[in-house]
């Protein structure tokens, strides 16, 4: 339903043993195509994946939300298979599709039994080059955006509020901007324009394909060169707009929104890097050390204190720029947001002071490693997670990524600690309660 | 010649899905105090998954104690007789495993996953949690306010609303299906703990207990597993009483909720059928058709690919041990409501005096046969899988009668249900959103 653009905050962690570790291979088509294949046969099923280095992050001022819409308009046909055919046919032959967009990259997926791969290939090497745009169509397709733009964030006070704070954190970054666009610009987008973002993304060398399952790695690479390999190469190189960097916080950010809604709620956002520089393991550790229902806000927060409903802290690395560690939380009817602030505000001073302890330390490997080996019962995870790494520069950074998290110590989180809770790189935003008038 | 090769292609599919290559070896024994077990071994991780599916539920609890269930079962995980709730937590999160107990409409599950390694300290826990709870009075007070803050927090959920609304038109309150599952600020005072300490005992016995061990674990290691942990459970079960009635009404209702929102949320249906209905699966496929199979169906083609109206539009009808219901759910601008329910209400119709194309019932059943492996493609999901056919009284079996039911409904068949279960006249209707935008009166 191309659905879920947001969530990057998914919770991600990884650990791997050497029996389990992912078992990865790549080949490379002459058209500059990328393919990665993990080979899985405990059932017969089998995921495809296409990811384009194309996200919200490429978009230029006025026409944000166009990638988003692009991904739509992903389904609505081609040259040589019409509109309302692509999930039809993935469907019929007991599949399921779907796409998401996200600041970073644009992943399009299909999950059939492994006899059927061969369809998902021939489906997705035709949309990568043949996409229609009608007019009509991308009229229609923008309201059904608006729609789901009044749905997911208009009409839900939490998101909206992720929105205001993420656009007051960075000002001139492209973060700045929703993936799915101000609706503004949403309404403005039009058929050329998608053709020229189409045109200038959606090309081999801008593509990596993925595949999990009960295949087998070279026949794969037979069948993506047999599909995907008679795709003309660019002609230019890839144009690479330029990122304007986000300069330094220099003191506390607060945005407020006023909106009909029961509790009030409270985000905070440190600036922090993305991995794979060198705090972002810590990082990584730390939210994990804080969460879960033994984790210092929950044991604090909601248990001791009875300040909040809900509290929770949240970090994913697995971006292609710096991008912000959070935290957040409900207070239990009663309290203020702001009393819940300086609730969170003394924890974060608690883990600015104390290092963890070498259980806390272990119990976060724990959690990492059956994570990661947990989630390997799912193929389309695996895939995921090699896309990840790999959107953000190379998917052999799994490796190193699970090296640097094992090696973390108690000092390290104490650092990263010190280094970014501070004041004058926060942003907080709290959503004030707008009473309604009675119902019923 | 086009139906021929559909036909054709419908058969070849079930060949290839049940081929023994898939199909999943499981074992059922029920154990001498009256538990049920069931097994599949799935060597392919060092993971095991338990689930235990106890018949405690919202239909064991009066309805002005309503979220005792729930309550009940949240408080397994706030201590027991020799542990704290911080104790369990701790220990549970230090293994890296996930420990989980919940009530839903027809039953409460426990649930543990766990790497190999850790199972004997999983297994100790999902025990003591489940024998030996102590339902502290502190920690039910605490679990109230929770319960009673995230009851709040879902009134700014226009989803939440509306089903709720729903629901209650549908059922009234004295049936559990009417309520909610967690109950209601005024209800969840009612609740003491002595209700919940009666409420535990009499139904939190092995012989209402259906467990699924799946994963890296033989058969007579999971046995041996059963036999240690829960060694120390006892008591017999008292007949099951008797579950209030549904009183099937179809008369058109409209329920309108006013909010200051961009979107009106509406939610469409009537009552239906319960999970043992055989009417079940020639449902399954009229529903795809019309509104279950996502881009496939009449409903998102006429209501998001030609008009652009809405993100997303679905129906479905509920499976259940009691009569469950028929929903359609979408979200439009307000202003363009009225529209919508006029489309859907003419997709019912249609589906009711016109057969639907050979195409679409191939296409149907093809999808729905075909997904099917996706259902137990995790161990988590096969686990899940076991119990559920069981409670459900589906046969261990159910992985090859489904295929078979659900390619034996005819076009007859989905006319027929249609237009016996559908009621494009006899509709609950319930709108949120700002009312007056939307003309809806």
């Amino acid at each position: 339903m191309r659905r879920l653009f947001l969530i990057t905050t998914v919770l991600f962690f990884i650990l791997s043993q050497p029996v389990y570790a992912l078992k990865v291979r790549e080949f490379h088509l002459k058209n500059g195509l990328k393919l990665l294949v993990i080979e899985n046969h405990k059932a017969p099923i089998a995921t495809f994946q296409v990811w384009y280095r194309i996200g919200s992050r490429n978009e230029q001022r006025g026409k944000t939300g166009i990638s988003h819409l692009l991904e739509h308009m992903m389904f609505k046909g081609t040259k040589n298979y019409g509109p309302k055919t692509f999930s039809r046919t993935i469907q019929k032959n007991g599949g399921i599709d779907n796409a998401f967009t996200t600041k970073d990259y644009t992943m399009y997926y299909e999950n059939l039994s492994s006899d059927r791969i061969e369809l998902a290939m021939k489906l997705e090497a035709d949309r990568m080059q043949n996409l229609l745009l009608s007019p009509e169509d991308v009229k229609y397709e923008r309201s059904v955006v608006m729609e789901e733009r009044r749905m997911r964030y208009e009409d839900d006070p939490q998101s909206l509020l992720y929105e205001e704070l993420i656009a007051a954190a960075f000002k001139v970054h492209p973060y700045h901007n929703p993936v799915i666009g101000w609706m503004d610009d949403i309404a403005s987008l039009s058929a050329d324009d998608l053709r020229r973002h189409y045109q200038t993304y959606y090309r081999p060398d801008n593509a990596v394909v993925i595949v999990a399952g009960d295949v087998s790695a070279e026949q794969v690479y037979e069948l993506v060169r047999k599909y995907f390999g008679s795709i003309k190469p660019a002609k230019k190189p890839l144009c690479k707009v330029r990122i304007t960097r986000e300069p330094g916080q220099r003191g506390k950010r607060i945005v407020y929104l006023k909106k009909e809604a029961e509790l009030p709620y409270l985000l905070m956002a440190y600036h922090v890097p993305s991995y794979p520089e060198r705090d972002a393991a810590a990082l990584d550790v730390l939210s994990t050390i804080v969460s879960g229902k033994s984790g210092l806000l929950y044991r604090d927060l909601v248990r001791k204190k009875k300040i909040a409903l809900s509290a929770f802290a949240s970090y994913s690395g697995l971006n292609k720029d710096p991008f912000l560690f959070f935290f957040g939380g409900t207070p239990v009817p009663g309290k203020t947001a702001e009393e819940l602030l300086e609730a969170m505000k003394k924890e974060i001073e608690y883990l600015k002071t104390n290092p963890p302890t070498e259980r806390e330390l272990q119990k976060a490997r724990n959690q990492v490693e059956a994570t990661f080996i947990m989630g390997q019962d799912s193929i389309f995870f695996q895939a995921e997670l090699v896309g990840m790494f790999e959107m953000i520069g190379d998917w052999h950074l799994i490796d190193q990524y699970l090296k640097d998290i094992r090696s973390v110590t108690p000092q390290d989180v104490l650092d990263v600690a010190k280094r970014y809770f501070n004041d004058e790189n926060l942003t907080i935003g709290i959503l004030v309660p707008d009473k309604r008038g009675k119902d019923k | 010649m086009k139906r021929a090769v559909y036909l054709f292609i419908g058969v070849l599919l079930v060949l290839l899905l049940i081929s023994p290559s898939f199909a999943f070896d499981a074992h059922r024994e029920v154990l001498p105090d009256g538990m049920v077990l069931l097994h599949s071994e799935q060597p392919y991780l060092p993971v095991v998954h338990v689930v235990v599916l106890l018949k405690a539920s919202p239909f064991d609890e009066p309805p002005d104690k309503a979220g005792l269930a729930n309550l009940t079962a949240e408080l397994l995980m706030e201590g027991t007789d020799s542990r704290t709730s911080e104790q369990i937590s701790e220990e549970v999160e230090f293994i890296g495993a996930e420990l989980d107990a919940s009530a839903s409409r027809d039953y409460t599950t426990i649930s543990l996953s766990v790497l190999k390694k850790h199972l004997k300290k999983g297994m100790e826990l999902l025990s003591d949690v489940l024998l030996n709870p102590s339902f502290r009075e502190d920690e039910i007070e605490r679990k109230k306010e929770l319960i009673i803050g995230s009851l709040k927090r879902s009134e700014e959920d226009p989803s939440f609303v509306a089903s709720r609304a729903f629901r209650k038109a549908l059922y009234g309150t004295e049936h559990p299906y009417g309520r909610l599952v967690r109950g209601s600020v005024e209800t969840l005072k009612n609740i003491t703990r002595e209700d919940i300490v009666k409420f535990y005992k009499d139904h939190y016995l092995p012989g209402n207990a259906i467990v699924a061990v799946v994963g890296d674990i033989s058969l007579s290691d999971a046995k041996g597993l059963i036999k240690r942990y829960f060694s120390g459970w006892h008591g017999r079960v008292s007949p099951e009483k008797k579950t209030c009635r549904v009183r099937k009404r179809f008369k058109r209702t409209i329920i309108t909720i006013d909010r200051d929102l961009k979107q009106a949320t509406v939610l469409l249906g009537h009552l239906a059928v319960k999970r043992t209905n055989p009417d079940y699966y020639a449902l399954q496929v009229m529903n795809y058709i019309l509104g279950g199979g996502g881009f496939a169906s009449r409903l998102m083609t006429r209501i998001r690919e030609d008009l652009g109206l809405a993100y997303d539009v679905y129906s479905f009808f509920t499976s259940s041990k009691d009569v469950g219901f028929f929903q359609v759910g979408v979200q439009t601008k307000n202003p363009s409501a009225s529209d919508v329910i006029e489309i859907i209400l003419k997709e019912m119709k249609r589906i009711q005096s016109q057969p639907v194309s050979d195409e679409e019932l191939s296409d149907a059943k093809a999808y729905l046969t075909g997904s099917f492996p996706r259902r137990i493609d995790t161990m988590d999901k096969i686990a899940r899988f076991l119990v559920l056919t069981e409670f459900y009284g589906l046969g261990l079996n159910y992985d090859k009668d489904y295929i078979r039911l659900i390619n034996s409904v005819t076009k007859q068949d989905i006319q027929r249900v249609a237009k016996k279960y559908l009621h494009p006249e006899g509709y609950t209707l319930v709108v949120v959103g700002k009312i007056k935008e939307t003309g809806i009166k």
